[in-house]
């Protein structure tokens, strides 16, 4: 079989896979996606095991390697999804901005009333 | 003999250490003893001190030369500061005067503040307020003595604002302690002047230069030093604070008002008298401001209607009695008023506090007629008026005349300083210092004339409002509906012994020539005595129920306000101070903040464009990413 068959696949499945992860909104998606590019990058592993043709199949036990790195991952993906779920029952990535900072002047440190630094997430989880 | 000096010192401090960090497990450790745990840890450090500082004047009394120690010497570049202290006549004389009136205030405190829950801070103040006044007495360097002059600020301050929970209290703490830094500072600059243009912090030896200074530097070291001296001793225009500080208990008053913060400045202008002697200008100014504080304040002690308060004003015209006395030469004269006056007012203010544990209020209209009930009171309250008043032969009379001996010799002889500086029997060492200098001091004869009016002035005034206290206190009706007796034990025994030296300690004076009374003066003074007296009893005598000051008429409010000098202060200092502090503030406001506040909003402001890319999305920063990568990549393989 020509080593350009599995290699395109891989790519397609990895482009696919980065696009779910840019454009999914779904918490969900976006960590089946990031599934998508591991197993590309698996596939890619195994097809070229088999090209060289190695003794100790290298690529083969990096599979493995990846495929529980992967379980792993997922596993502590889908905990934090279930948690922000709990806390704002959804999981919509697009509206999930804490990262980004407050918007307007900050509240001067010199005013005791108002928090300097106050969390959303930890008013939510109150 | 330095190191029993030293040893004199320490143990109130000792004690004041103790009572502040170990307070509470101290007293738990001496509980069983009689009197209470903090009380022991108060009373028995001060009369160690007691037992060795009348050593030390015994010492001195039998072999009056001037001994000077150096415990120890800071290097400071310039001029090296000794850590040293010298004991003379005067310094071992007043010690043992500070730690007799100490020894008794700390007594008489367990009976008067028993009860009160912060009694362990306010004994370990007054040990620490006694050390300080003890290190003053026995410094033989200036700085060394501004240290124990410090310290004695800032007890005064805590003890006068024992009961700080009242505004009225923390605000009159607040006052004495502004009040005296402001003449603290001056002397400080003072100190300095002096030291740096005699080369020495050491006492004796500035004394002994005074002379060959250049007038200028004298002169303005010793109006420097008089500023620290007028605060410290309330005298005017620093004098303010002195009544107000009637806020803290009644033993504080009398620790301070006999022994330790007032009697400092006098001190030290006794002890540094030559300097002084050696600026005329600074002399007159000492006695004008002399005459100022002890004919006003006697007058305003006159109208005043709170006890403790007529006392405030009496130790401001006795302090100016002695300023009085130093500014016509009459050193010794001066310390004899010291010592006796530490003694009097000391009693004066025990007894007063005698009658207000009784009595309940401060007002001189809520009592009357309590010579019955309290008989103890009453004879030591009679004995301490009539020293104050100088009725003779109690101790007041005669420092008092002595002073007026030596103001009337100033004023007969066109103003020349009492001979009687050089043999006096505290300044052994006089002669030395004064004669050396080799130059006339004088005062301007019309001052010195001043002086003297001033002082049979003040003779005058004093036995008329010592007349109105002890009338309407045990005299009369009774107008309140309390108890009448006399209050605890230890209270009455302590101004028991206290009235022994207020009575007799002037018959000391007779050992020397020139505090022994002359017909002529003491015929004048016991005259002038009478007349106050008298004119105070015919008008309380017409009508007993009423204040006898209501003969003054329309000045009785000017008096009771102590001639509105607190309202000028407040309308000429205070307020405009206070103006410039808001308008500071708003400069500060709208000036200087607004300035770091705007660069503040200009950076945030500038930023906001390249914030808007940062959105929160990790969706959106990964695409970016990616998009840079595929940019990098095309790169790369287009240009490489």
């Amino acid at each position: 079989m020509h080593l350009a068959y599995p290699t395109v696949v891989a790519a397609l499945l990895f482009s696919v896979g980065v696009y779910g992860v840019l454009a999914r909104r779904n918490a969900i998606l976006v960590l089946m996606s990031v599934e998508l590019m591991l197993n590309a990058v698996n596939l890619n592993l195994v097809t070229f095991d088999v090209w060289y043709q190695d003794e100790l199949h290298g690529g083969q036990v990096l599979t493995l390697f990846t495929i529980v790195i992967a379980a792993a991952e997922i596993g502590l993906g889908l905990a934090i999804v279930l948690l922000v779920f709990r806390n704002r029952k959804m999981i919509d990535v697009d509206r999930l901005r804490t990262l980004a900072e407050e918007d307007g002047p900050r509240p001067r440190p010199a005013e005791p009333e108002s928090e300097p630094e106050s969390e959303p997430e930890a008013v939510d989880a109150q | 003999m330095i190191w029993l000096a030293s040893l004199v010192a320490l143990p109130p401090f000792l004690a004041a250490f103790a009572g502040m960090l170990f307070g509470p497990s101290l007293t738990r450790a001496v509980r069983g003893l009689p009197g209470g745990g903090p009380g022991v840890i108060a009373c028995v450090p001060v009369g160690v001190s007691t037992v060795l500082s009348a050593v030390v004047a015994f010492v001195a009394w039998r072999d009056p030369e001037p001994r000077t120690g150096v415990l120890s010497l800071v290097d400071t570049g310039s001029v090296p500061v000794e850590v040293g202290l010298q004991v003379d006549g005067l310094s071992a004389v007043v010690a043992l005067m500070v730690c007799c009136v100490a020894l008794a205030v700390q007594v008489y405190s367990v009976a008067y503040m028993r009860g009160d829950r912060r009694y362990s801070s306010y004994a370990a103040f007054i040990s620490l307020f006694t050390s300080a006044m003890l290190l003053v007495v026995y410094a033989g360097d200036l700085l060394l003595l501004y240290v124990g002059w410090e310290v004695m600020g800032i007890c005064s301050y805590f003890l006068i604002g024992h009961h700080w929970e009242e505004r009225a209290n923390s605000r009159a703490a607040v006052k004495a302690f502004l009040v005296t830094r402001l003449g603290d500072a001056g002397f400080l600059i003072g100190v300095i002047v002096l030291g740096v243009g005699a080369g020495t912090f050491q006492i004796t030896e500035i004394v002994a230069r005074a002379g060959q200074l250049p007038g200028s530097t004298v002169t303005a070291a010793a109006l420097l030093l008089l500023a620290g001296v007028a605060g410290k001793s309330a005298q005017f225009p620093l004098h303010t604070w002195l009544p107000d500080a009637m806020a803290g208990p009644t033993p504080i008053s009398a620790l301070i008002h006999a022994a330790t913060m007032v009697a400092a400045g006098v001190y030290v202008i006794a002890r540094l008298n030559p300097v002084f002697l050696a600026a005329p200008g600074a002399l007159t100014v000492l006695a004008l401001m002399a005459v100022i504080s002890m004919v006003g304040a006697a007058c305003a002690a006159l109208a005043q209607d709170d006890l403790k308060r007529v006392l405030a004003y009496s130790t401001i015209s006795q302090l100016a009695v002695m300023a009085a006395g130093l500014a016509v030469g009459a050193k010794s004269a001066a310390v004899f008023h010291l010592l006796t006056h530490g003694a009097f007012k000391a009693l004066l203010f025990l007894a007063a506090g005698c009658v207000i544990v009784t009595a309940g209020s401060n007002m001189l209209r809520d009592y009357g007629g309590l010579r019955h009930g309290m008989p103890i009171t009453f004879g030591a309250m009679t004995v301490g008026l009539a020293a104050l008043a100088g009725v003779p032969p109690f101790s007041g009379w005669f420092s008092k005349d002595s002073i007026i001996e030596a103001a009337q010799h100033s004023a007969l002889h066109g103003g020349e300083l009492g001979g009687l500086v050089h043999t006096s029997f505290v300044v052994k060492r006089g002669e030395g210092f004064v004669l050396g200098t080799n130059e006339p001091h004088t005062l301007p004869g019309g001052v010195a004339w001043l002086v003297y009016l001033g002082l049979l002035a003040t003779v005058a005034l004093t036995a008329a409002y010592a007349m109105r206290m002890w009338l309407m206190t045990f005299f009369g009706e009774t107008r309140g509906s309390y108890e009448v007796r006399d209050p605890s034990r230890v209270m009455t025994w302590t101004i028991e012994a206290l009235a022994v030296p207020a009575a007799i300690l002037g018959f000391f004076g007779l050992g020397a020539s020139e505090l022994r009374p002359h017909l002529g003066a003491s015929l004048l003074s016991v005259l002038l005595v009478a007349l106050g007296a008298g004119a105070a009893f015919l008008v309380w005598n017409r009508d007993p129920a009423l204040d006898p000051a209501r003969a003054l008429g329309p000045v009785r409010p000017v008096f009771a306000r102590g001639f509105f000098v607190d309202e000028l202060y407040a309308a000429a200092i205070v307020r405009p101070v206070k103006a410039l502090a808001r308008y500071v503030v708003t400069f500060d406001r709208i000036g200087v903040d607004a300035a770091v506040v705007g660069t503040g909003h200009g950076a945030r402001r500038l930023a906001e464009l390249f914030r808007l890319p940062q959105n929160g999305n990790p969706q959106t920063y990964l695409t970016g990413l990616l998009a840079g990568v595929v940019v990098i990549v095309a790169g790369v393989v287009i240009f490489l």
